[in-house]
C-alpha cells in the first residue's frame, strides 16, 4: 500500500534529510513550508531520488487559514497518509526577555501551530486505520533552563500533546513517534555559542526512520541524549535553580 | 543569515585561516550571504589555501546539494554545487550511469570539481571534469545566471578550473557516463622501478589506471610500486556499502615516521604475487580508496602536511625520475606517491592537466625541510616544462606559477570582467598574485 507523507517545515536540514530517506523508499511527499519557490527544488530532488510523488504546498503556521487546503490535499492522497513535523523557531531567550510579546510566535511555531494542524489531520488517519505522525520536539523540552525556557516550554507542550495524540490514534491503527533531538548541525545552531556533540542531520534522520519502522514511541537522537537528559532531569530543583547549564 | 567566526583549513591543514563562514540551506539565504562578499567554497578537499579567505567571509555550499533534473535517455543531470561526487555515484550507478570523471575523494563537491577542473584515473582517455560540464549557473547580484560554452565561451572557460573566481557556482549540468554494471575488475601488478613504471603506464590499455609508488625506495629500486588497472564490469554491486572508519584524534609524529613507512610499503608490495593479482571491487572502493578512513588527514598530526603534485610533458619522464629521486633522498615524504599518465584534456585557462605524467606525494609540514624541498621540486618542475596543481599547492611562488600557466593573462581578462571588484578573492589568489598582472 502506498504511503504519502506531509512534511511540515520541509526546508529545514533535518526535514530535507528525512524526506530524502522516504524518497529512496519510494514514498510520496507533500513538502510544506513558506518558501515554495525553494521547496520546488527539494521536490525535484525527492522525485529524482525515487519519490512516487513530490509536490510543494504553502503553509504558514501563524496563518491557519491555509490549513484547510492542506487537509484537502492530504485527503486526496490514496493509501496511508502520514505526517512529519519539523517546524520550530528559537529566538535567543534574551530577545524574548526583552520583548515578552515574542512568546506567542514561539509557542505557535513550536506547539500550537503544528498541533492544530495535526488535530485536523488525525480523523483522516483514524478513518484510514493507518498512518504515522512524527513530531520533532527537543531535549530542551525536558526541563526549563535559563538559556531557552520559552522555547523549551513550547516543545514540552508539543511533546505532551503528541503523547495524548498517540494514546488516541493507537486505538485506530495509527502511530505517533516523538523525537527529541539533541544539538543538530542545522542553520538554527550554526554559529550559536555553547554547542557540543552536534549531530549531522542525516544521522538524526536515519534514527527517525528507524523509529518509524519499529513503531517506537519516544526517541532521543543521538541516543546518548537519553543519558544526558536523564541526569539533567534527576538534578533536584533546589540545586538546578542555581545552575546555568 | 547567520555567520560564524571559525578557524578553518584546507585538507592539508598546514595553512589555516580565521574568518566568517556562512552555510546557506536555501537560495534566498545564499543570495543574502553573497552580499557579504566572499568566495563560495565546497567541502574543503583542496589541500592548500584555494578555499580559504583569512579575515574575510566565505560561503560553504555543502547544504545546497539538491538534484534538479536527470534525463534517463541522455544521462544529463543538473544538480546544485554542494552535492558530493560520491553521492552522484551512489544515486546513479544503480541506474547505469556514473560521473564521467571522479577525483580521488568522493567528498569533493560538484562545484569543487568544476572550480579545480579535477582529473581522475581515466584522464588519459576521458579528459578533465570540466570537459563534461554542459552548463554552469552562477549566482549573481541579480539572480542566477546560466553560462554555457555557447552563450559565453570566455566566461565558461574561465570558470572551469577557475578556483571560484568567476562567481559562486550554484548548480551545473553534467553529462554522466553509461556503465555496464556496478563492479570493476582490478588488476594489480608489481613494478620494479621507475622506468618500468613509465613503460607499464604507456603500455596499459585499461580505461582506469593509477600507480602507487613506494616513495621510500631509492637507487635501483627507485620508483618501484604497484600499477592498478581497472575496467568496468556488468553485474550488481559486490558487497554492501561499507561504513567509513574515522581517525578520532591527531596522530603522534611517530606513526608516519620513515622506518614505519618503509615497513608498511614493504608489506604492501609483498602482498602482490609476481604474477599480479586480480580482484573484483565495488566502484566506490576503487575510485575513493582513502575515503574508507574518514579524516585521514589527521594522521599527519596537528601541524598537517603539504601535497606536492606536478605534471610533466610526455618527453620529460627522465626529469620526473630526478624529481622522484630528490623526494626519496630527502627522507621526509610519506608512504605513498601516486603516479599517473595524463592526456591533453583540459577545460579551462588554469586547468592543471597536460599530456604527460603526474606525480603526487605528501610532505609532512612538521618537517622543517619540507618547504625547502618543495621549492627545489618547484624549480625542477618548471625546468622540465611541467606545472604544479593549484588545488594542492600552499607553498609555490608567484613567478613560477605564472610561467607554468601560459593562459593566465586570458584568464585574468575574464576575471576582470566577471568579478571586477575582487569579491571572490581567496588566500591562494593573494599569495600567488593570480588575479593581478605582476
Amino acid at each position: 500500500m502506498s504511503e504519502t507523507w506531509l512534511i511540515l517545515g520541509a526546508s529545514s536540514a533535518m526535514a530535507r534529510a528525512f524526506a530524502r530517506k522516504l524518497a529512496e523508499r519510494g514514498d510520496g511527499l507533500i513538502l510544506a513550508g513558506r518558501d515554495t519557490a525553494d521547496l520546488d527544488r527539494d521536490a525535484a530532488d525527492a522525485r529524482l531520488r525515487g519519490a512516487a510523488l513530490a509536490e510543494t504546498i504553502r503553509v504558514d503556521l501563524r496563518d491557519p487559514a491555509g490549513f484547510d487546503a492542506i487537509l484537502a490535499r492530504m485527503t486526496e492522497c490514496e493509501g496511508t497518509v502520514s505526517v512529519a513535523v519539523f517546524t520550530g523557531s528559537m529566538p535567543p531567550q534574551s530577545e524574548i526577555d526583552a520583548d515578552p510579546a515574542l512568546i506567542e510566535g514561539v509557542v505557535i511555531d513550536n506547539f500550537t501551530g503544528p498541533a492544530r494542524l495535526l488535530l485536523m489531520l488525525a480523523p483522516l488517519i483514524e478513518a484510514r486505520g493507518a498512518g504515522t505522525i512524527v513530531g520533532v520536539g527537543s531535549v530542551a523540552g525536558d526541563r526549563g533552563r535559563i538559556g531557552n525556557y520559552v522555547y523549551g516550554a513550547a516543545k514540552a507542550g508539543f511533546a505532551t500533546c503528541l503523547s495524548g495524540l498517540r494514546n488516541r490514534l493507537t486505538r485506530a491503527g495509527g502511530h505517533v513517534v516523538t523525537v527529541k533531538p539533541g544539538f543538530t548541525d542545522t542553520a538554527m545552531t550554526w554559529g550559536v555559542e555553547g554547542m557540543f556533540l552536534v549531530a549531522p542531520p542525516d544521522k538524526v534522520a536515519a534514527d527517525i526512520l528507524k523509529a518509524v519502522e519499529r513503531k517506537r514511541n519516544v526517541i532521543y537522537t543521538p541516543i546518548f541524549w537519553l543519558a544526558i537528559m536523564g541526569v539533567i532531569r534527576a538534578i533536584p530543583e533546589p540545586i538546578f535553580k542555581k545552575l546555568s547549564i | 543569515m547567520q555567520w560564524k567566526t571559525a578557524d578553518y583549513a584546507g585538507w592539508g591543514r598546514a595553512v589555516r585561516a580565521r574568518g566568517t563562514l556562512a552555510r546557506p540551506e536555501r537560495l534566498p539565504a545564499l543570495a543574502a550571504a553573497l552580499t557579504a562578499r566572499g568566495p563560495a567554497i565546497g567541502n574543503r578537499r583542496s589541500y592548500g589555501d584555494a578555499a580559504l579567505n583569512a579575515g574575510g567571509a566565505a560561503i560553504q555550499m555543502t547544504r545546497l546539494d539538491r538534484l534538479l533534473s536527470f534525463d534517463a535517455e541522455t544521462g544529463v543531470i543538473e544538480a546544485e554545487a554542494g552535492i558530493p561526487i560520491a553521492e552522484l555515484l551512489r544515486l546513479f550507478a544503480p541506474r547505469g550511469w556514473m560521473p564521467p570523471v571522479m577525483p580521488g575523494t568522493g567528498f569533493a563537491t560538484l562545484g569543487g570539481c568544476i572550480a579545480c577542473d579535477v582529473h581522475g584515473k581515466n584522464h588519459h582517455g576521458a579528459g578533465s571534469f570540466g570537459q563534461h560540464v554542459l552548463a554552469v549557473t552562477l549566482m549573481t547580484d541579480t539572480g542566477p545566471r546560466a553560462v554555457t560554452p555557447g552563450t559565453d565561451p570566455g566566461l565558461f572557460r574561465a570558470t572551469m578550473g577557475g578556483l571560484g573566481q568567476t562567481g559562486a557556482i550554484l548548480s551545473a549540468r553534467l553529462q554522466l557516463r553509461p556503465i555496464p554494471g556496478q563492479r570493476m575488475r582490478v588488476v594489480e601488478t608489481r613494478i620494479p622501478d621507475f622506468d618500468a613504471f613509465i613503460a607499464a603506464l604507456d603500455a596499459s590499455t585499461a580505461e582506469f589506471a593509477v600507480g602507487w609508488v613506494d616513495a621510500t625506495a631509492r637507487r635501483k629500486r627507485l620508483g618501484r610500486g604497484i600499477l592498478e588497472e581497472g575496467e568496468l564490469l556488468d553485474g550488481s554491486r559486490p558487497g554492501p556499502i561499507r561504513r567509513a572508519k574515522s581517525v578520532p584524534l591527531d596522530a603522534p609524529g611517530l606513526l608516519l615516521s620513515w622506518p614505519v613507512i618503509r615497513l608498511f610499503n614493504r608489506w604492501r608490495l609483498s602482498r602482490i604475487p609476481d604474477s599480479g593479482r586480480k580482484r573484483i571491487r565495488a566502484l566506490d572502493e576503487f575510485f575513493f580508496p582513502l575515503d574508507a578512513l574518514q579524516d585521514w588527514n589527521r594522521l599527519y598530526g596537528k601541524r598537517g602536511f603539504h601535497q606536492f603534485q606536478c605534471v610533466v610533458p610526455q618527453d620529460a619522464a627522465p626529469a620526473l625520475r630526478e624529481i622522484l629521486a630528490a623526494i626519496a633522498k630527502s627522507g621526509i615524504a610519506s608512504p605513498l606517491a601516486v603516479l599517473k599518465r595524463m592526456g591533453p584534456g583540459r577545460a579551462g585557462h588554469l586547468s592543471f592537466p597536460m599530456a604527460g605524467y603526474t606525480l603526487a606525494v605528501d610532505l609532512p609540514a612538521r618537517k622543517t625541510r619540507a618547504a625547502p624541498l618543495y621549492a627545489r621540486l618547484e624549480d625542477m618542475v618548471q625546468a622540465a616544462g611541467g606545472r604544479l596543481y593549484l588545488a594542492k599547492d600552499a607553498l609555490a611562488r608567484p613567478a613560477t606559477i605564472a610561467a607554468m600557466y601560459p593562459e593566465l593573462d586570458d584568464w585574468r581578462a575574464e576575471i576582470a570582467r566577471a568579478d571586477p571588484e575582487g569579491h571572490m578573492t581567496t588566500d591562494l589568489m593573494r599569495r600567488l598574485k593570480l588575479r593581478s598582472a605582476a
